[in-house]
């Protein structure tokens, strides 16, 4: 609804506004090489000289221009401070170029109504800013380990080297102590021993149960549904605390058997969610169809129902396994040292000897999540358009 | 399908009355569907109910001092502790044949750690005396040696209790139960003794310490009773009985040992067992450890509960917890305060985005979606680390503030194992479940409505604040619950990033649990945080409904 017409503004309002942010980024170059006061006015002066000088003489060439500011900054920040410099000044480069333009030809307020007043339109910016920042904070602490564990040293910050992007300040060292380090290796032994276990409980258990409660008679639906969701909502520690006590009432606690139980109960809540809102737009005249053909129940099942829930059943299967592959608390206590599973061994990593292997398995963690997530989502895509509903 | 007769009921097919029928085949139906649930439920009440169940169980449990100590208490119950006296003598006595049982078993000093967290002291006082029981019948023995040598002599002892004429088989029975509830463990076999009825009646304390000793040394030790020694404590028992008993008129086995003895015991000095335990420890005759173990003796308490509320229970009712042994209320009030601070964060970080992702053009959106469902897929340790190493002094967050120069390098800033440290890194797990049904609510909002408000001439402000906002509310209310129900039963952020500041009440469970190994009060706190949690839920519930609950 491009209702708005872009007016082009004028250049020294391009060029001022650029040069505020100028100013900002100038703050940073100043602090790097000694005086954060001349970075601020520097920056700022140097942006707007350009910007103005984009704005009025290049208006029609846009792209030109753009590439200018590039290759100037680019050129600029390489003979100054060599390959970080010249990272630096292609980010720099490009957003000036992008920024001096996309104000000077009004295209900014192509979103806001035309009516807007410029304190409107500056609030709407201002805005989009705050959220960024949000969704900055949610994602820096990922963002930040990411790097820091290709670290050559034993820090948690990053080094000069680092920041010099020189190779020497990187290192898989810490990846290859994760591979070779028998603690760890035993730790992921464990994990990898009892997360596809405790899935495949949840997932046979949870997926029956889910077709059970999907009839449309089922008595005391409501109380049955509030006791397969519980190990959902009791908070981990209580649920730790009385598998401790009951476990080791029967002789389960430290046990493989006792651990996977833990899990696979742990897992169940997800499955049954995920199969049930699978189960909620099933056709039931197709099992009564198949039935109708002459198929028995169980020939329904595997070959009506299930492929059509297959992906609820697999989404909700891998929420079990990430359930039980991340989990500490209740591992910690009805578990013994035989059964010390990644995130335990990180746990105690974090707590005592903290190591900077924690970043790399953190990565490696980070990425199987990313496929995890990835996974689920076509899947969701898959079942949805398998019953009819329109991707969303 | 069916048959309509004139007069009747309509008919099925087979013949038998519709209404029949479909009953029959509702209740087919509702079978099928329960025996599909059925196993999920069994096992998720066995592996997680029954653990919940048996927490709470614990959490009012109170068999030790009964079960270690079933007679004295017994004898105890009906000393008054207000006439300021400690017990008389039947007591002591009582005390001195459940302890030595117990000292045997190694249980007396689980009993006084479990008297000590009522009251301070009781631990050592239980686990010196358990030393000094056998000093007692030794000496005794040794007096009784130098009469006749057999004394010291296990099959004497056996041949002795044993006795002649009709036996009292349910005397051992009751002392094998008895061992079975204080050792916790089933035991079977058989004593291979059993005393004459006769010596039974003739001596009453002799039978009954000797019945310990058979019973223990027959099912735990597994050995032969006639074979072993017997204990001390059934030297003190004869020692005892012989200073009331008539033997003289006694004629079973070894008759004539015991009446010699009985003679020498008159030479023998005689400790009473007060002043025997007094000697052991002056706190013995103290009345508040009396009181404290009468207040305790019953099988159940409420003693673990007031505990977790900075209570206890006291002879004379219930009293406040010395002030330096308050802490209970002092944490809950802390989670609940920083569950609080945690939950406002999320909304005022939530509500921006949330309101930017439903107001994107849908592909935009589902871009920045990711960058809220990552966080929310990744490990928890992965994101608590990554708090703790850009949170350090030396981390990534002091470095920046330093080179920049906001900070001086001496002075870094503290933001780690404090409250605030648990704020920001719980804040951050947490900020997807605020957003994410703020999204889902904020979405089904037309945005019409806004515009329909400016149109009205409303600001900016009021046609958020009177329009906007209301309509928002529901989804403000479902995540706030969500992530306070979440924040207040936390264990592994404020575990790493709290320090001793920032730590939560699931903290302290988890001490209880495997350090203090006060079981007992750590059950009790978890059922206070678990009632906390199941009222929220509730009303979570009322708000937003289970059924609504979706994942990512």
């Amino acid at each position: 609804m491009a209702l708005t017409i872009a007016k082009p503004t004028s250049a020294v309002f391009a060029a001022g506004v650029a040069a505020l942010f100028g100013a900002f980024f100038g703050i940073f170059v100043g602090t790097a090489t000694g005086s954060t006061l001349l970075g601020l006015v520097g920056g700022a002066a140097v942006i707007f000289a350009l910007s103005w000088a984009a704005a009025t003489f290049l208006r029609g060439q846009e792209k030109a221009a753009r590439w200018g500011f590039i290759v100037l900054f680019t050129a600029g920040g390489f003979l100054f401070s060599g390959v970080p410099g010249l990272v630096l000044g292609l980010i720099f480069g490009t957003f000036f170029g992008w920024l001096t333009f996309y104000v000077a030809s009004g295209r900014y307020r192509t979103g806001l109504p035309p009516y807007s007043t410029p304190r409107q339109v500056l609030w709407h910016f201002a805005f989009r800013t705050i959220a960024g920042l949000i969704l900055v904070f949610l994602i820096t602490p990922i963002l930040v380990v990411m790097p820091l564990s290709f670290n050559a040293e034993d820090f948690f910050t990053f080094t000069p080297e680092m920041l010099s992007f020189d190779p020497e300040g990187y290192s898989l060292k810490h990846y290859r102590d994760f591979f070779t380090n028998s603690d760890w290796q035993g730790a992921l032994w464990n994990s990898v021993r009892i997360a596809p276990v405790a899935t495949i409980l949840a997932v046979g258990f949870g997926t029956l149960a889910a077709i059970g409660l999907s009839q449309p008679h089922v008595p005391f639906r409501q109380a049955i549904m509030a006791i397969l969701i519980s190990p959902m909502i009791v908070p981990l520690i209580i649920s730790a605390a009385g598998m401790y006590f009951f476990y080791s009432r029967i002789g389960l606690q430290g046990t493989y058997l006792g651990v996977v139980l833990a899990h696979a109960a742990l897992g169940i809540p997800f499955v049954i969610i995920t199969v049930t809102a699978t189960l909620v737009g099933f056709d039931n005249s197709l099992t009564r169809a198949a039935a109708n053909m002459g198929a028995d129940p169980v020939t329904t099942f595997f070959r009506v129902q299930m492929p059509l829930i297959l992906p609820g059943v697999i989404s909700g299967g891998l929420f079990a396994f990430i359930t039980s592959f991340d989990e500490v608390v209740v591992v910690l206590f009805v578990g013994s040292a035989g059964q010390k599973t990644l995130p335990w061994q990180m746990f105690i990593g974090l707590r005592e000897q903290i190591s900077p292997t924690i970043l790399a398995v953190a990565t490696i963690l980070v990425i199987i999540s990313i496929g995890l997530l990835t996974t689920v989502e076509l899947l969701r895509r898959r079942s949805e358009r398998l019953r009819g509903m329109s991707p969303s | 399908m069916s048959d309509t007769t004139q007069n009747g009921p309509m008919l099925a097919a087979d013949g038998t009355p519709l209404k029949r029928s479909l009953a029959r085949a509702l209740r087919r139906q509702k079978m099928r569907a329960l025996m599909l649930i059925s196993p999920l439920l069994i096992f998720v009440l066995v592996t997680f109910i029954a653990p919940i169940a048996d927490m709470l169980f614990r959490s009012v449990e109170n068999q030790m001092v009964s079960e270690t100590l079933p007679t004295t208490t017994q004898v105890l119950g009906e000393w008054d502790h207000s006439a300021g006296e400690p017990p008389a003598e039947p007591v002591y006595e009582a005390l001195y044949y459940d302890l030595f049982i117990a000292a045997e078993a190694k249980e007396h000093t689980k009993l006084g750690t479990r008297l000590n967290y009522e009251y301070t002291g009781v631990s050592s006082l239980f686990r010196s005396t358990g030393r000094g029981l056998d000093d007692l019948g030794d000496d005794y023995l040794d007096e009784l040696e130098e009469v006749d040598d057999r004394w010291g002599e296990g099959a004497f002892w056996y041949d002795l209790m044993t006795g002649t004429g009709s036996t009292d088989e349910d005397l051992v029975a009751a002392h094998a139960k008895r061992l079975e509830q204080l050792t916790g463990d089933k035991l079977s076999g058989d004593v291979g003794f059993a005393p004459s009825t006769e010596i039974a009646a003739l001596l009453p304390k002799t039978t009954a310490a000797y019945a310990d000793f058979a019973v223990y040394t027959a099912l735990v030790d597994g050995d032969v009773v006639a074979e072993e020694d017997p204990w001390e404590s059934v030297y003190v028992g004869l020692m005892t009985d012989l200073q009331t008993a008539d033997v003289a008129s006694y004629s079973g086995p070894e008759a004539e040992a015991l009446q010699t003895a009985a003679e020498a015991a008159q030479g023998i000095e005689y400790i009473p067992l007060k002043t025997f335990f007094a000697e052991e420890d002056e706190d013995w005759l103290n009345v508040d450890i009396w009181a404290t173990v009468q207040t305790y003796s019953s099988k159940y308490t409420s003693g673990y509960f007031l505990n977790a509320v900075d209570l206890q229970l006291t002879p004379d009712g219930i009293e406040a917890r010395p002030e330096n042994q308050q802490i209970y209320i002092m944490l809950f009030k802390r989670t609940m305060f920083m569950s609080l601070a945690i939950t406002f964060s999320c909304i005022a970080l939530g509500y921006p985005v949330a309101w930017l992702l439903a107001n994107l053009p849908a592909s935009k959106a589902n871009l920045l979606m990711i960058l809220v469902l990552l966080p929310f897929w990744t490990s928890l340790l992965v994101r608590t680390s990554a708090w703790k190493v850009m949170l350090q002094q030396q981390g990534v967050i002091n470095d920046v503030l330093v080179w920049l120069g906001l900070v001086d390098d001496a002075a870094r800033l503290v933001m780690i194992n404090n409250q605030f440290g648990t704020i920001v890194a719980m804040t951050h797990i947490l900020l997807p479940f605020m957003i994410l049904p703020l999204y889902s609510v904020m979405q089904g909002i037309p945005p019409s409505y806004l515009r329909a408000a400016k149109s009205l001439g409303a600001t900016n402000w009021t046609a958020f604040w009177r329009v906007y906002f209301p309509q928002s509310v529901p989804g403000i209310g479902a995540g706030s619950i969500l992530v306070f129900i979440l924040a207040i039963g936390y264990y592994i952020t404020p575990e790493i990033v709290g320090g001793t500041t920032g730590t939560f009440i699931s903290n302290r469970i988890a001490y209880h649990i495997s350090s203090s190994l006060n079981w007992g009060l750590g059950a009790a706190l978890g059922a206070i945080l678990l009632a906390v949690v199941l009222l929220l839920y509730w009303a979570y519930d009322k708000i937003v409904g289970i059924d609504n609950v979706k994942l990512g």
